[in-house]
Order: C-alpha cells, then structure tokens, then sequence
C-alpha cells in the first residue's frame, strides 16, 4: 500500500523493540466474540490510474451547473474565481496542517484568520468576528442559541423570508430546548414587514432574525428592522445567504444588528454540491465572551516581537466542557482562508464592481422575462440584489424542464417550500451570466405548450 | 548570528535567511493596485441607486485593499510557510490521527463534474455524486457494523450532536427521552457540549484505576433517567476498553443507549466493529481515520452512523435508490431535521470515498496494523525516558507524563516547545485530563521507521537535558519563527481584528 511505508524488515525490528511476537498479538484484548472476521463489501483496491478513470467517469455522470446556463441561486451562487485562489489554498503548509494550538509554529494560520476576522468585521461593519462556523445555515442556529443565553429568554421571532433550508437548521438546534419559533408569514408580500415583527414580539422574545437579500432575492429594510428591535429590546440578528451582495449593499452592522451571520460560498468557495462552504459570524464587542467558535487574537512573544493566538478560549468546549458556548471543534478553516484570499485578490474595486455586475445581469434578465408578453415577470416591485422571484405563465417545474432539455439549469421551484406560491420561479443571476443564457431563457419562456 | 554584517541586518526589515517578514495584508495596500481585472459587464450599465431607497447602497469600503495579484500570491505564500503540515513533517496530534493525505482525493475532488455541482440542481444531473453519497455511507456502515448513515454532519462535534438527537427523539418516541448522559472523564470536551447543547445534562463516569471504564462503578450510575453513555473506544488513553460488550449490556439493562465517540478509529479498522460491541449509534471523522485534510482547523466532516432502529430519525434529505436512480428523500416524517444548509461537505467526504477506493476493503486492516505497530514501538522506546501512567499495550496512540522531570521543573509544556526547537510538530498536550501534564503521542501509520526514529532521539535527547540543563528547556523554542507568545495578554487586551 503506497500510503504505508513499514517494511516487513522494519516491523520485525520494530516487533523486537516492543517485545511482541506478532502485530497480531498487539490486538489480543479485543475479544474474541467482538472480532471482525467478514468481509466489506468495499471493493479491491485501486491503483491511483485506476481511481483517476472511476472518478472521472462517475464526475462524468453529473452535470454541473456551473458548467451550463445557469439561474439557480437560492442560497448558494456560480461565481467566478481567480485562478491565484485555488492554486494558494494548494500550498500543503495551508491545508495539510492542524488547528493553530501550537503558535510558535503556526502563524501563517493565525495570521490568515486574524485577517480574515478583520474583513468579516468590515463586510457586516461589526466589531468582532470569530474563525467560522460550518455554515451561513448552522452560524445562524448558533446566532438564536446565542441570543437566548444573552437575555436568558428562550423565544425567537423569524421572518419566514429567512431561507427554509437554514429556518431548518434552527429548528433542529434548538428542538430539545423548547426554544418557541415564532414565524412571520411575510412571504406573500416579498418584504419582512416591521409592523408585523413589531406585533409577533412578545416579553419573551430574545431576538429578530431577518435575512437580506431575503430567500426571495429581494433587499429588506435594515433600518426599520432595527428601529423595531431597540423599541421593543430584543436582539436584531441579520443574515445574509448571498455575500456578494454586500459589494453593492449597507451591511446591517450599520443599523445596529447585534450579531450578523452569513454564507461565505459566493466569495471563492465554487458550489461543491453544497460543501465545504463557510459559516461567518460577527457581533459586538460586549457580547464577545458568548461568542461561539475559535477566535484568533494579537499579543506578543517572549521577545517582545508581534505574533497572534488563538484566545478566549474559555468560552470552548475543550476547556468549558458543558458549560462551552458551542461543541463547536473543527470549523471550516481552510474555507475562511480561501475567502480571504478572494476579498484580497478583488480588492475594493473588484469587489464592489463585480457585485455591481452581478444586479445589472439580474437587470436585464429581469427586464427581458418580462418583454416575452406571456405574463412572465418579477413577482414584487421590489429592489433586489442578483436574484429575484418570477410569475410563470407555466409551473416552475415545467420551465425548468424545458431548459434542461436545452443543456440549461432552471431557477428553484419556491412551491416546495411555500405550497402556495404556484407558478412561480427564484431566478439568479451572476458577473457569469451572459446575454445568450438570458436569450435562451426568453426563448424558452415563449415557447408555447 | 555574529560578524559585521549580521549587526547590519538585525533591526532591519529585511528577512532573516529565508525566513521572510510580512506584515497584515491592510498594510500592502497601495492606492490604486488591483489583484483581479473585473470581466466588463456585457449588460446595460444603468444608475444603480435609482432602483433603492436612499441609505441602502454601500458607499464605505474601508477595510478593503488594493493589492496586486502578485503581492497578494506573495503575501499568502509567505504565510503559509510559517506553517507545519503533515507534508512538512511528523505530526504525532493523540486523538488526532495527522496521516498523510493522498494527493489523487484532491486532484478528483477539483474535477469540474464535483466542483460546478449545484446542490439545488435537478436530481438527474448529479447522478455521479449522489452515488457517491449513497455509496460511501454504505462503506462507512460496513466499516463500523451500523445500518444507517447520514453524511450531513460538518463535523465531528456536529456528528455527535445528531448521534444524541437520533437517541433523544428515539426514546421520545418510547415515551421518554431521559434526562443524562454518563461520560468518562477520560473523554473529549466536545461530548459533554454536545450532550448540553441536546440538553442532556452529565455524568461523570471515573475510569477505574486500569484507565478503563469500571464495569461496577458503571451499574451504580447508570438508571432509567439516563439516556445514554458516551464512550471512546480505543480510550483516549490509547487503551482498548475491552469490557465494552459487558458496558454495553449494563446500558441497555436500563433501557439506555450507547453513543462511540469515532475519533480513535484508526485503531481498529477491520479488526472489531461498534455496532458487535453492543453500540447504537457513533459518528467517526473523515478528516482523521478517512485522509481528509485538517485544513488548519476545518473543514472536516463528521458521518453520523446508527443501528436500524435509529435510522428513521437520521436528518434529511436522505439519498434512495429507486430502479436504479439515485433520489433524494426530503422529509421522512420522523427525521431530525437539518444540521445545515445542504448535504453537508460533500468536498470533503467526496476525499475520503476516494481514499477508500484507493486503500481498498481488505486494505484497511493493514492501516490499523501500522498504526497499532507505530504506537507501541514508540511506546517502547519511550517508556524509561518518559513515565508512562497506564502500562500496558496501547492501540494506535500512546500517554506518556512529565512525572519523571516535575522535580527538575520541566514541564510537558517545556518538553512539547523543546521538540518544536529539534523540527517536531508536539504531541496533543495536558489532555486527557485524567492524567497530569499528559503527553498523547499518535504516529499513524504514515510515518517510516527512520521518522519514528528521529522523533524518539529528539525526545530522548529532551530528557537527557532536563537532566543536566532543565532551565533551557523553560526558553524553548529559540528557532521557530515565534517565541512562546503571551497568552494573558491576549485575553487581558483582546485585539481581535485590524482597525483601519
């Protein structure tokens, strides 16, 4: 086996240090009644040549979105990224080593995270963030378990515009603490009504939890939500499936957010069939000791010379035990290094611009769907980011097989998650997206049955 | 250093050797640098704001920088060598299992068939990695003798809180989810989290004087308000609990569950299964026994695997197999829930299905056969340097103490920066708790002969030092990049992110 370098020279030498006759022998207090003497229906194994042409056939038989029209979103979105990304997150030092428990040698590590900690800081305008958690779905869980042990109140009001997959998410958390979910039904109307949040937060209510853009692509008003939350002294939690939206949008650091989570995915990470992608989380200075996840801190050596830690780490399971603010252990570290090293390469500039692309080809799809004349258009006279909510003269489900007979990959089918929202599409566009895709979809749309 | 020319470069920016110096990448930018040519929108490029409401649109960009594509390359590479990976050396983490990780796993997990997949897309077209969803925990069910598996777990931490949601929503369903769960106190901090997150609260479990789970002691805790055990097995010791059908049967006499701990599993790979020890439902961790990268602290993936009973409540959606397609079932009626947004992370289990193809079924006893080998041959080299608190063969790791050089005032601290002096990832440190200033030496089977070899020296060496000259090893290290670093004060003034 090329993973295994013992020679059986070496085992014997190495038999005769221990003072054992047999490697066999070293297993002798596992029981006979509990040994395995089956065989795994595993197969044989393969040469590296061999699991090259199994892989590839087997990645052969998907087809992936990223490498057709795409106007899939919803929650996870086909970027361009540099070439330069990939190839550093390729350096073995990077991705072949441990969690940074050893400093003196691992400050390349740190030194990344304090880095990436600084821009999640400046993406959501928050005063701290942590290392990442495995998710923008499971970074919001923690975020409602969080709320819950600041104001010791066990109750959380949620826009229903939140993304299903990640309202899941906090439900599973949270299902043997008997924490009361309380959802609004804003859905029909496209937008997170304040006077309805304003109406379900009740004196046990710890916090909000609103997303912008929402599941429906469209950009809620931070400012009225926040004005809610401080008239009523509940925590505001924000949300953000799509990262790239912060490029063209005020984050909710601005208007007072209090803990702030997003879905990194869009900023370097590629879709991968939804993982590894990256949970962010940031919040304010005084709620840091309730802070979950690793956080990295500058101090100083014994020389007096700069270097970085990882710290507060009594908040953590390996320490706290019981009491930790999370179980949280591994987190997506390696994800967050990729994101930094994204927002590096694109700048301010590229940053911004690139967001700016991706709302002028959600624009013009926009526009274009709704110059077909058969009653397709977007659903909401709303603003929206890269993504927005069509009415179908057809079912979503009959449109995207149309496309898919054309080589393309449709929009998401809202009706799975919001029964009566028939005929209707979550369309998302990108700084990928181009005018043929967009004409096939004009094209498609008008075909009649 | 000495010499004219070492007093001219000393206090001077450049770098020492090859040891380069690199600041905050803030501090790199430059006004007016770019690292990434935006592609020119083909669409109309309208006046944005028109569309919003005043004070939506993002006009503050402070944080953000202007660097050029080869700074920014610069700048990382740099960083990533003040590093130490398991391509750089041996990395002898106990409960860690840092083996090597086989260069083909990323090379298929880059191909564009994985990569551009989008998990929302149609079922049809993502044939090719539902089967290897469906395929993989099929092997992982094999490998650990359970019925059911799920892959949505991120994590480890988070494949054991699904493990006690599964044993929860179970006994609800029998009429009463209990209220605790007994844990060694051998055990990692991440079971008595998770038990709390599952508001379980906890038991201390004490290992007996052996450092295995004491059978009586067990039948005095265990009663009809606890849930479950948690246990590890090997131990965190490095000790396989031999009695674990006997702990089993203890636990269901009351009607409870046994929750394993898979971190130590690269110890009995095709040797003994959890699920004929009497076990209920484990996780295990791709990224330890399965090859998958650490990443420098994630992402990993944590497969939770259960008994049949336990796998109407695995979370969805479900992969199926119907005539011949792979299908994804979302919302069996007794199901947790979701642990995340998607399928969890499908790059990383997509890594360790490779490894499995490559070490293949009948491979994987051998894994464990050097794995076990290493660590005892280790422990035979050690043992007369280093005092070792629970004699007796160990599996794939062995725990070692700074009993032997307490009075000359070394410390396993002391000892673990002095390997980093003589070019040695340390050893996990003062864990498991049970054993003061415990030393927890895993090799894996990764590791030659002549590696092991220049490891023992090194520490040999250690504690010949701590003979003659033990204040020295109270500097260490003098040779990495950093000293020891001052962890007070990065609590006492915590300087979490730049400031621009």
């Amino acid at each position: 086996m090329r993973y295994i370098p013992l020679t059986p020279e070496d085992r014997k030498t190495m038999l005769s240090s221990i003072g054992a006759a047999s490697v066999e022998s070293l297993f002798s207090h596992i029981r006979d009644e509990i040994r395995f003497k089956g065989k795994f229906s595993i197969p044989t194994a393969m040469s590296e040549q061999e699991v090259m042409r199994f892989a590839s056939e087997l990645a052969a038989q998907n087809s992936p979105a990223a490498s057709a029209p795409c106007f899939l979103g919803a929650g996870a979105y086909n970027h361009f990224v540099p070439s330069a990304v990939d190839q550093l997150i390729m350096r073995s030092e990077f991705y072949t080593s441990y969690t940074p428990y050893q400093p003196e040698i691992s400050q390349g590590n740190l030194q990344a995270i304090y880095e990436y900690q600084s821009y999640v800081c400046s993406l959501f305008n928050m005063e701290v963030a942590n290392a990442s958690m495995y998710d923008g779905a499971s970074a919001l869980a923690e975020a409602v378990l969080m709320a819950c042990r600041i104001t010791g109140k066990n109750e959380v009001v949620i826009s229903d515009l939140v993304h299903p997959r990640w309202r899941k998410t906090v439900a599973t958390y949270v299902l043997n603490r008997g924490t009361n979910i309380i959802q609004t039904e804003d859905h029909p109307t496209g937008k997170t009504d304040p006077e309805r949040l304003l109406k379900a937060i009740t004196q046990n209510t710890s916090a909000v939890v609103v997303q912008s853009p929402n599941f429906f692509g469209n950009v809620e008003d931070w400012d009225a939500v926040g004005k809610v939350c401080r008239e009523k002294g509940v925590l505001f939690i924000a949300c953000t499936a799509e990262a790239m939206s912060l490029g063209l949008l005020r984050p909710a650091g601005d208007f007072g957010a209090d803990i702030v989570v997003g879905e990194g995915q869009s900023l370097g990470l590629g879709l991968n069939f939804g993982g590894p992608y990256l949970g962010m989380f940031a919040t304010r200075e005084k709620h840091l000791r309730q802070t979950p996840g690793r956080i990295c801190g500058r101090t100083t050596d014994k020389d007096g010379k700069k270097g970085f830690v990882l710290t507060m780490s009594t908040r953590e399971q390996h320490i706290r035990r019981e009491k930790a603010t999370s179980n949280i252990c591994s987190n997506q570290a390696l994800c967050a290094l990729t994101t930094t090293i994204y927002l590096t390469l694109m700048g301010k500039g590229g940053f911004s611009q690139t967001a700016k692309n991706c709302h002028y080809a959600a624009l013009a799809l926009k526009q274009k769907i709704s110059s077909v004349g058969n009653g397709a258009r977007n659903s909401f006279d709303l603003p929206f980011f890269n993504e927005f909510l069509a009415d179908l003269p057809v079912s979503a489900d009959e449109l995207n097989k149309r496309l898919a007979k054309k080589g393309a990959v449709g929009g998401y089918d809202v009706s799975r998650d919001y029964p009566k929202m028939e005929n209707k599409i979550l369309l998302a566009a990108t700084e990928l997206t181009t005018p043929a895709e967009i004409d096939l979809m004009v094209k498609t749309l008008g075909e009649g049955k | 250093m000495g010499g004219a020319q070492s007093r001219n470069i000393l206090g001077k920016p450049y770098a020492r050797g090859i040891v380069f110096n690199e600041p905050l990448i803030f501090e790199r930018s430059r006004a007016g640098r770019n690292g990434c040519d935006v592609a020119k929108s083909p669409f109309e490029q309208k006046e944005i704001s028109a569309g919003f409401a005043k004070g939506t649109l993002r006009e503050d960009f402070t944080g953000f920088v202007e660097v050029s594509e080869p700074s920014a390359v610069r700048h990382f590479t740099r960083l990533s060598q003040w590093n130490y990976g398991v391509d750089s050396n041996f990395y002898p983490l106990g409960s860690c299992t840092m083996k090597y990780n086989p260069k083909v796993n990323e090379a298929v997990a880059r191909l564009a068939g994985f990569t551009g997949l989008h998990p929302l897309q149609d079922e049809a077209t993502a044939q090719g990695a539902l089967r290897v969803i469906y395929e993989l925990e099929k092997y992982l069910c094999d490998i650990v003798g359970m019925h059911s598996a799920s892959l949505q777990p991120a994590a480890g931490a988070q494949g054991e809180l699904t493990g006690l949601m599964l044993i929860h929503a179970y006994l609800k369903d029998k009429g009463n989810a209990r209220k605790k769960v007994i844990l060694p106190d051998s055990s990692h901090g991440t079971n008595p989290a998770s038990a709390a997150l599952c508001e379980y609260s906890t038991v201390p479990l004490a290992s007996g004087t052996d450092g295995l789970i004491d059978c009586s002691a067990l039948e005095k805790l265990m009663d009809e308000e606890t849930a479950a055990l948690m246990v590890t097995n090997p131990n965190t010791l490095g000790m396989f609990e031999k009695n674990i059908k006997r702990v089993c049967e203890i636990v269901h006499a009351k009607g409870g569950l046994v929750y394993a701990d898979g971190a130590n599993l690269n110890a009995i790979l095709g040797k003994t299964r959890f699920g004929d020890m009497g076990v209920d439902v484990c996780h295990m961790n791709l990224h330890k026994t399965f090859s998958t990268p650490h990443g420098g602290g994630g992402p990993g993936s944590g497969p939770v695997l259960a008994k049949d009973f336990l796998a109407p409540y695995m979370p969805a959606p479900r992969v199926v197999l119907a005539d011949g397609r792979y299908k994804l079932e979302h919302n069996p009626p007794k199901s947790v829930g979701a642990l995340n947004a998607f399928y969890g992370n499908f790059g990383v289990y997509l890594r360790a299905y490779v490894y499995l193809l490559s070490v293949g079924g009948e491979g994987l006893g051998d894994i464990s056969d050097a794995a076990v080998l290493n660590a005892n041959y280790i422990l035979s080299r050690l043992k007369g340097h280093y005092h070792v608190p629970y004699d007796g063969p160990c599996m794939h790791e062995c725990v070692l103490s700074d009993k032997f050089q307490k009075d000359a005032h070394v410390s396993t601290l002391d000892i673990a920066k002095s390997l980093i002096d003589r070019g040695f990832h340390p050893p996990t440190i003062y864990f498991p708790l049970i054993v003061k200033g415990a030393m927890m030496i895993e090799p894996t089977e990764s590791e030659s002969l002549e590696t092991m070899d220049t490891f023992v020296d090194a520490m040999v060496d250690i504690a010949e030092v701590a003979k003659t000259h033990p204040l020295s090893l109270a500097e260490a290290p003098v040779l990495a990049k950093m000293r020891r670093l001052d962890e007070t004060q990065a609590v006492r003034n915590p300087d979490l992110r730049h400031k621009p």
